[in-house]
């Protein structure tokens, strides 16, 4: 076993990965809606503005573009041209979620290759208004494939179906129960109560999430994510050009990027089912950002259902194997608690983003400004209470490390370690 | 020659070139569940590939199986996201393990089909049903004609297995 580990090619000790080179400076968003009343086209160029604005740059500034749709989004020529962006790269990618830490991998990778500067990452959707993710908003008219025979022909076609198997295996194998995983909604909107922008910001409890409806067992209405119309984006660039920039930037120490299980294609044939791809992920994330889960103070574990978030924090080894149930119900992940998760109140509440919304979130935390509702003084600075009451403080007072865990499907999953930087 | 057909009111296309789709719904038009076997290392799969995906090689052949299983897992809908499935609700998104190749080549790996739960004639389950079958449960694959040559491979409950007590999710 140690010759194994020798032999691994990822070297976690080696500067050439970059850790603690490339930064997150900017951040921007519309708001989080039901109804945006404006085509991605214009969802993407006020996100991509307000990022660019935020980092203190202007958009000559910015010669790179990443995006990611599900063939739902505008292009990152449009948004280039509308904002007098004149691109040295741009690639716009297929994809959902575990999209957004990947592209910040890939934004590295083509600054160091020296194909451009400083890259803008968005995200722009009208996942409400226009095409849902979760299905019902789209007819399917075409005819059944052969692959599709097996998939829709079952009426097997949401998210929410097709991971069914999985968190279900998960309870049989593990003893996991439904009000444990329910905490994951009732904990995120309890982050969500504190944080204006969220498009659920009422509180709700664990008999909330039970006796709301079935959607497809063992998800009730409650344990699924709020589709909404925004955009969203980041700016990354070098730790140098972060110098210059209006924000403490967040350091990215580690970056995992659609890292699969084995038989991705059919990720229900290998198992066991309930193991995810942060099993395989953890082992480049961790080394790669030289810290352990028990240095990281707020998580993202992405919430496209209550369940996500557990799967993920249990293989990227939060707690041990199983007991997932255990440590979402535990309080650790709360707002005052050891490791909170999703303090914007994640996909379940704030919005669905397909991952970028819980990026931005711990952006905020690291430069200790998050936009929640504690008063603003004279001199622009916001003043955090730390009380995490109803409608008060969401910031975690001095936090310096976070990791972000996006999610595709059981199969794959992306990530990110970020630091406070200087 | 394209298999064409319908199913619940959904025209079904499988194109000639999608060869291992359409062998594979034509043994199911015969009613036989047959699954790929690699010629280079034995092992068999489900659903059909292009290739073996323990030792990359593309030949195969096309072998019988038992058509019987355990449920290795399943989801129950209940809000229907295809409108053709809102009138059948609930139903079960079943996880078959057959009882081929189970824990090869590794260990937990099996030959797994996702499909409905339904009645001998492969009409989809009542809630009756549907309330009584859970992990555990013993099930054999039926035949739902769909088109000529080409059926619909859905799980009933097997009326000659021992059943043992499914476990289902606690909240009914």
């Amino acid at each position: 076993m140690e010759g194994k580990q020798a032999d691994r090619e990822i070297d976690s000790t080696s500067p050439k990965h970059l850790r603690g080179k490339y930064a997150v400076v900017g951040v921007g968003e519309t708001g989080y809606t039901r109804g945006s009343g404006v085509s991605t086209r214009v969802l993407g160029t006020r996100a991509v503005r307000a990022a660019i604005e935020d980092a203190g740059l202007k958009p000559a500034d910015v010669d790179g573009m990443l995006s990611y749709s599900l063939n739902d989004s505008t292009s990152s020529p449009a948004v280039a041209g509308d904002l007098g962006i004149r691109p040295n790269f741009y690639m716009d990618v297929n994809g959902g979620g575990s999209s957004t830490e990947a592209l910040v991998g890939i934004a590295i990778g083509v600054i160091e290759a020296g194909m451009c500067s400083t890259v803008v990452i968005f995200r722009a959707m009208n996942g409400f208004s226009q095409v849902r993710t979760g299905g019902t908003g789209r007819r399917r008219r075409s005819a059944l494939s052969g692959d599709a025979l097996l998939s829709r022909g079952g009426g097997l076609s949401s998210a929410g179906q097709m991971f069914s198997q999985t968190f279900m295996r998960h309870m049989y194998d593990y003893g996991t129960t439904p009000e444990q995983v329910a905490h994951v909604k009732v904990i995120h909107s309890e982050h969500a109560s504190n944080n204006p922008k969220a498009y659920y910001n009422q509180r709700v409890s664990v008999d909330d999430v039970l006796s709301s409806r079935m959607i497809v067992k063992p998800l009730h209405l409650l344990d699924c994510c709020v589709e909404t119309d925004n955009g969203t984006a980041l700016v990354v660039t070098s730790i140098d050009r972060a110098k210059d920039c209006k924000h403490t930037p967040a350091v990215i120490q580690s970056v995992v990027g659609r890292c699969m299980k084995p038989r991705p294609d059919n990720h229900y044939q290998s198992g066991p089912i309930s193991t995810v791809a942060g099993h395989w992920a953890k082992d480049i994330l961790w080394p790669n950002a030289g810290v352990s889960p028990q240095d990281i103070q707020a998580t993202g574990s992405y919430d496209a259902f209550t369940f996500t978030t557990m799967l993920q924090l249990e293989d990227y080894g939060f707690c041990k194997k199983g007991e997932g149930g255990d440590y979402v119900s535990s309080g650790v992940t709360r707002l005052g608690g050891a490791r909170p998760n999703n303090t914007s109140g994640g996909h379940l509440c704030e919005g669905y983003t397909h991952g970028i919304n819980m990026v931005i979130e711990n952006v905020r935390q690291l430069r200790h400004d998050v936009d929640d509702s504690c008063p603003v003084d004279l001199d622009g600075k916001r003043k955090h209470t730390f009380d995490y009451s109803e409608g008060g403080c969401r910031q975690i007072k001095d936090i310096e490390l976070t990791a972000n865990m996006g999610w595709g499907t059981p199969g794959f999953g992306s990530a990110l370690v970020l630091a406070r930087g200087a | 020659m394209a298999l064409e057909g319908e199913y619940l009111g959904m025209p079904v296309y499988v194109d000639d070139l999608d060869q291992a789709n359409q062998a594979f719904f034509r043994h199911c038009g015969q009613h036989e569940l047959r699954v790929q076997e690699c010629t280079s290392c034995g092992y068999k799969r489900v659903p059909p590939t292009t290739a073996c995906p323990f030792c990359a090689e593309e030949n195969s052949t096309w072998v019988a199986v038992s058509g019987k299983g355990t449920v290795y897992s399943y989801g129950e809908v209940h809000h229907a996201i295809q409108r053709e499935f809102r009138e059948h609700t609930p139903y079960l998104l079943l996880l078959v393990e057959l009882d081929e190749q189970r824990d090869e080549p590794n260990e937990y790996d099996g030959l797994r089909f996702q499909a409905n739960l339904a009645m001998a004639d492969g009409a989809l389950a009542p809630p009756e049903m549907v309330q009584s079958v859970g992990i555990g449960t013993r099930v054999r694959v039926v035949f739902k004609d769909i088109g000529t040559d080409i059926a619909m491979p859905l799980w009933t409950v097997d009326e000659d297995a021992v059943q043992p007590e499914p476990w289902r999710y606690p909240i009914e």
